[in-house]
């Protein structure tokens, strides 16, 4: 039942109408019924991204060093909290994926893999709004970083696969123990704290630094503020170790996967 | 080259007291085992050739529905094998995927991807669904809009859309109305016509007389009978004959204890009893197959002309025949106290498909009204199925001649 890697792709791959019909309907179902509809899509990130720079950016200035000037705390917020929404996002849904589509699996055959695939798209969709309202912005007040911008593609990509990993994996398990979704979401706020997005590394004592840089989302926000603050090209830090264990994680998932498939039906 | 072989199939549930129990056995590597296995279908073994159409039938908790998620893939099995050729369609439940916000178009769209469409194809079959379903406008109006005949409808359109190789279907057949039930009936009959493999599940004995010639019985997740739909109709027959038997025993018990008896009991009902022409015991019966209904009963005071009467109503309540032994001339047999006695009514069952209650009362000379010594309601149901005389429809099985000529004579 559950087919190498490569049935599987195709297999994803001749369902791609449903993946993406799902995601769009997600996207859709949100706005229905509302007058504004898709357009709130857009408001929230824009007044976050507003808040972020022009609020905190002049209110902050003063107090981080090495950030001394008023837009620079703010794009250095939304660097950080931007992409790791998306991270979050990506981890939280797949976490539940399973268990809200239930009925379907029981029922229904078709490739499992396409609810990750939807949690995958969905999160890109919402991501890209976000991001081309930062981006728009950051032209707007002359801070746009050039070229270096695309140093956040392979970054994103690396991140996604990274949290499509782990909360597949997680996914699976919370079938069974519904305490894990719990659990993510503490793990999350924890981990959320331990990564330099709100404070930038700078004010952490040595030891704490080297702390810092075991936790392998650390290296990523770096790039990423990197990129949207200096304008300098991510180096490897940022993202091969990250690629590698992102590589760990989609197999460990796969491997769970596999073993539990069976089961998982029956528990839904 | 058969359409579908299971060999040794079974489906073991893992049932544990505790969630933690589960967990503590997953951390051993499953050396500890803290579950008790129940097995839902064990050494199931046969083979469907290609454009057969094969019942499964059984009562509830047989196995039917878990040897469709196996074959369907949506479990996995615990022992044996299966393996289905080419392209697959389960109609396990109607309406799945369906979002109440959104209107007919955009979920008939979605599901049709679901079931593995691509764009063209989903475009192709559009026009289908919306003919089919019969809904027209509506398929502009959001599905929370619908009533649930129109919900069904779609689904099943939507369902039936696309041609497969192999159709599954547990139960969704007996969904909508008459008419709409007529026209998936047909839709499915198309689909056998042009060379679909059809696995029919469902616990009722003559959906599966319509549409398969072969069925397959399972009873506690074994494979009892294996043969032709008639035959293992009869088998199935017998099952539910005998288990009706106890249930008949504890009506009886239970007839005594609640209000669906009344009488003066000067004359007590003891048993009630359908028997087919070969008298033996049964609670199913084929159209205009002739029954013999058994009454018996014990008077507890000598009485000189008792007299027995039945009716018998439909699934509604609505009375469908009823006479008794005085209007039917019988004559009397007066009796001593404790003695037995024993009516028959020989009946010629010329009635439509379906549930059929049996009401019986003893009571002096030709109404109850005089003394009714003890009336006992719904005391017998029987089903009655589709069997030689067929092709009308109706509570009444008239007996007809039809004819087709030129008009002027």
């Amino acid at each position: 039942m559950v087919a190498p890697l490569g049935t599987m792709l195709r297999n994803l791959w001749s369902y791609r109408s449903f993946v993406l019909g799902m995601a769009s309907r997600e996207f859709r179902a949100r706005y229905l019924g509302s007058v504004l509809g898709s357009v709130w899509a857009f408001l929230h990130p824009l007044t976050l991204v507003f808040l972020y720079t022009v609020v905190f950016g002049h209110l902050m200035r003063s107090r981080i060093p090495g950030i001394d000037d008023a837009l620079g705390y703010g794009v250095f917020l939304c660097a950080g909290i931007f992409t790791w929404t998306a991270f979050t996002e990506i981890l939280q849904r797949s976490v539940t994926v399973f268990l809200e589509n239930g009925n379907l699996l029981k029922k229904m055959s078709f490739p499992r893999a396409a609810l990750p695939a939807i949690v995958l798209v969905s999160a890109l969709v919402n991501f890209v709004i976000v991001f081309s309202i930062l981006l728009a912005l950051l032209l707007l007040l002359g801070r746009f970083p050039g070229w270096p911008i695309l140093g956040l593609v392979p970054l994103l990509v690396v991140q996604q696969a990274l949290a499509l990993g782990i909360g597949t994996a997680l996914g699976v398990v919370n079938v069974f123990f519904r305490d894990v979704a719990h659990l993510l979401t503490i793990g999350l706020q924890l981990w959320f704290w331990f990564t330099p997005i709100v404070y930038p590394i700078s004010i952490l004592g040595d030891r704490m630094q080297t702390l810092a840089h075991l936790n392998p989302m650390t290296d990523l926000v770096a790039g990423y503020q990197g990129i949207l603050l200096h304008g300098a090209w991510p180096t490897w830090h940022a993202w091969l170790p990250q690629a590698i264990l992102a590589v760990l994680a989609l197999g460990f998932a796969r491997a769970l996967f596999r073993r539990l498939a069976g089961e998982l039906a029956d528990h839904l | 080259m058969p359409r579908i072989v299971a060999r040794g199939l079974g489906k073991k549930y893992r049932i544990y007291r505790h969630p933690l129990a589960r967990l503590v056995e997953w951390a051993s590597g499953d050396r500890r085992v803290l579950h008790h296995a129940e097995w839902a279908l064990r050494g199931v073994s046969f083979e469907v050739a290609d454009g057969e159409s094969v019942g499964i039938i059984g009562m509830n908790g047989a196995g039917k529905s878990t040897l469709l998620r196996l074959l369907t893939g949506t479990t996995q099995p615990s022992e044996g094998s299966f393996h289905v050729a080419g392209r697959v369609a389960a109609l396990l439940e109607l309406g799945l995927g369906m979002h109440p916000e959104f209107d007919g178009w955009r979920n008939a769209m979605l599901s049709l991807q679901l079931l593995g469409l691509d764009d063209r194809q989903v475009r192709d079959a559009l026009p289908f669904v919306r003919e089919f379903s019969e809904l027209g406008s509506h398929m502009d109006q959001p599905v929370r809009t619908y009533s649930t005949g129109m919900q069904v409808r779609l689904a099943f359109s939507v369902a039936t859309a696309v041609r497969p190789d192999v159709l599954i279907v547990d139960e969704a057949l007996s969904v909508g109305d008459a008419y709409f039930q007529h026209k998936s009936t047909s839709r499915i009959r198309a689909f056998q016509e042009q060379g679909t493999t059809l696995l029919f599940v469902t616990h009722d004995p003559g959906a599966v007389k319509a549409l398969c010639r072969r069925a397959l019985l399972l009873d506690r997740g074994t494979l009892l009978r294996d043969g032709p739909a008639d035959a293992v109709f009869d088998y199935y027959n017998a099952m539910i004959a005998r288990k009706e038997e106890d249930a008949h025993i504890e009506q009886l018990e239970s007839g005594g204890r609640t209000v669906t008896r009344s009488g003066s009991r000067e004359a007590e009902i003891t048993a009630v009893t359908l028997h087919g022409a070969d008298g033996a015991e049964r609670a199913t019966f084929a159209v205009a197959e002739p029954a013999v209904l058994e009454v018996r009963f014990r008077p507890r005071v000598a009485m000189p002309s008792p007299t027995v009467g039945f009716v018998i109503r439909d699934r509604l309540g609505n009375d469908v025949f009823g006479t008794n032994t005085f209007h039917q001339g019988v004559a009397h047999q007066p009796c001593a106290a404790g003695g037995e006695l024993v009516a028959r009514f020989a009946l010629g069952l010329s009635v439509g498909p379906g549930s059929y209650s049996v009401t019986v009362a003893l009571h002096t000379e030709h109404a109850h009204v005089d003394a009714s010594f003890d009336w006992w309601d719904r005391a017998l149901l029987f089903e009655v199925v589709p069997g030689e005389v067929r092709g009308f429809t109706g509570v009444a099985a008239l007996p007809v001649r039809a004819s087709l000529e030129r008009g002027g004579g």
